[in-house]
């Protein structure tokens, strides 16, 4: 039997990077996915690519009512809700000193607000269904930090916190929800690619980060969603309120 | 008397209660000038009191410009101002709760950070440019999360990280700036009085004093002890890291009686 067989998965940031390779792995083992973006040609194309297992609806993280609508299009489309993977998120690179209030709040609405919303619209709807799985993507800077990333450090570190809590309480509910977050290191992405280019002191951007990585590579997408895929599955059943790590040792 | 801080200057936020308070009182002691700022009146106790609300951007560059203008420099600064926020789970917070608690608890410090360089760099020890401490309360729901208080750690687990971020930052440019987190168990402090309110303060005390393995709850002296030992330089290498002092209560698991046993 497929590792997601009849399992519903909804994927903020499904249209690209990360959450569009977890949702091929999802359709790929059995299940359905949902493809919830802002970037609306993206997102039908490849859920036109995945077929009948696919829907794509448009979705601003930080907007409840926009949370409210995906939920119910998922139910609509699938009739059920079984997973969420709360990927939508954006790298920004500031520091303590030029990053202004009006930024920092930004990137902390969008990855750390956003994943609130999204779990929040999620344990709602798996409570009465049997339960589910939420994996929250933070990074490897929600585990560590970088001097010119305060406010995405910020977000992934609220991140990390908040998931621990989410898993908690749906315990203590004993509504069947575990919720994860995985800590990827950089992972080739539309998120990442902007760092590819330009130089660091003699190194050009992407020997510097894949360096970073005592595997000596950037990882790829698929890494990322295979662990993703592990949480969602029932393989992972015991596991509620941890830290993911998936970095080619960066944090080691 | 110890007086390792003698002609060092230090903001204190949240400075007129509980570990504030007891912050402004100790760093005093040990002879720094220090300034309270709050949004409470500070009653009576060492250090001078700036009314300060740590969300209003504005008002950061007011409390700068008055303690360089009036102490002419700046080597501390303690990110104590913080709120509990009403209790709530990821079921139960709504996004207004959950924007109060960042804008104090995150937004707050992430300004307290950014205006202290600023000063520090003006004006510390070894003018032009050169260093100073900063410490940031965050807690050991920034650790470990609760159940009951989504919006708090997730707060808290920002400051945990952006304190390494603000680290890392300083140290890559040279300006002798360190800056670590503080992470208390329960303190007996007046973030408990909702919490006293609705238990007794009696019981509810006595139920906190056990979930911690030494057996009791902190008094506010105790966690001002930790952040003197990171202001001063006695902490001179220390950059970047979590200091825990919570009796214990995230070490590890511990046999003890069922919740309600007394």
């Amino acid at each position: 039997m497929a590792r997601l067989e009849n399992k519903v998965v909804l994927l903020s940031g499904g249209a690209s990077g990360i959450g569009a390779e977890t949702a091929r792995q999802v359709v790929r083992e059995g299940g359905k996915a949902v493809l919830a973006d802002r970037d609306t040609a993206k997102g039908e194309a490849l859920a036109k690519e995945l077929g009948a297992a696919a829907r794509f609806v448009a979705l601003d993280v930080t907007q409840e009512a926009d949370w409210t609508r995906a939920v119910a299009a998922t139910l609509d489309a699938f009739g059920g809700l079984h997973g969420l993977v709360n990927a939508a998120g954006v790298g920004v690179r500031n520091s303590i000193e030029d990053c202004t209030l009006a930024e920092y709040r930004r990137v902390n609405d969008i990855n750390a607000l956003g994943t609130f919303l999204g779990a929040k619209a999620a344990v709602a709807a798996m409570k009465t269904r049997g339960g589910g799985s939420i994996v929250n993507i933070s990074s490897v800077l929600g585990l560590r930090g970088a001097s010119y990333a305060m406010a995405y450090c910020a977000s992934k570190g609220a991140v990390r916190q908040l998931t621990k809590s989410v898993a908690l309480h749906c315990a203590q509910m004993k509504y069947g929800i575990r919720c994860n977050s995985v800590h990827p290191g950089y992972i080739d992405t539309p998120m990442v690619a902007p760092r590819l280019d330009g130089t660091v002191g003699n190194m050009s951007g992407r020997q510097w980060l894949e360096e970073l990585h005592p595997l000596g590579r950037l990882g790829r997408a698929d890494e990322a969603a295979a662990m993703i895929l592990f949480l969602l599955s029932d393989e992972s059943t015991f596991s509620t309120g941890s830290e993911f790590v998936c970095d080619g040792g960066l944090t080691a | 008397m110890n007086a390792e801080l003698e002609g060092q200057v230090a903001i204190v936020t949240g400075g007129a209660s509980g570990i504030g308070a007891a912050t402004v009182a100790l760093l005093a002691e040990a002879g720094a000038r220090v300034v309270a700022a709050d949004l409470q009146e500070a009653r009576g106790g060492p250090g001078r009191f700036v009314p300060h609300d740590v969300t209003d951007e504005a008002a950061w560059r007011r409390l700068l410009d008055d303690v360089l203008d009036r102490e002419g420099r700046l080597d501390i600064l303690v990110n104590n101002a913080g709120i509990s926020g009403r209790m709530g789970s990821i079921e139960s917070t709504d996004v207004a709760l959950w924007q109060k608690v960042q804008a104090v608890n995150s937004e707050g410090v992430f300004l307290g950070c950014q205006t202290a360089i600023e000063g520090m760099k003006k004006t510390g020890p070894g003018k032009p440019a050169a260093g100073g401490s900063i410490v940031n309360v965050s807690s050991i729901a920034g650790l470990q999360a609760g159940n009951g208080a989504i919006a708090y750690s997730a707060s808290k687990g920002a400051v945990r990280l952006l304190t390494k971020s603000v680290a890392l930052y300083c140290a890559e440019k040279k300006y002798a700036i360190r800056c670590n987190s503080v992470h208390p168990g329960g303190v007996d402090t007046p973030i408990f009085d909702n919490l006293w309110q609705m238990v007794g303060r009696e019981p509810g005390k006595a139920f906190l004093d056990a979930r911690h393995p030494i057996g009791h709850m902190a008094e506010p002296r105790e966690l001002a002890e930790v952040i003197l030992f990171l202001a001063s330089g006695r902490s001179s290498f220390v950059t970047g890291a979590e200091f825990v002092a919570d009796g214990g209560m995230t070490t590890g698991l511990m046999r003890r009686p069922p919740l309600g046993a007394s």
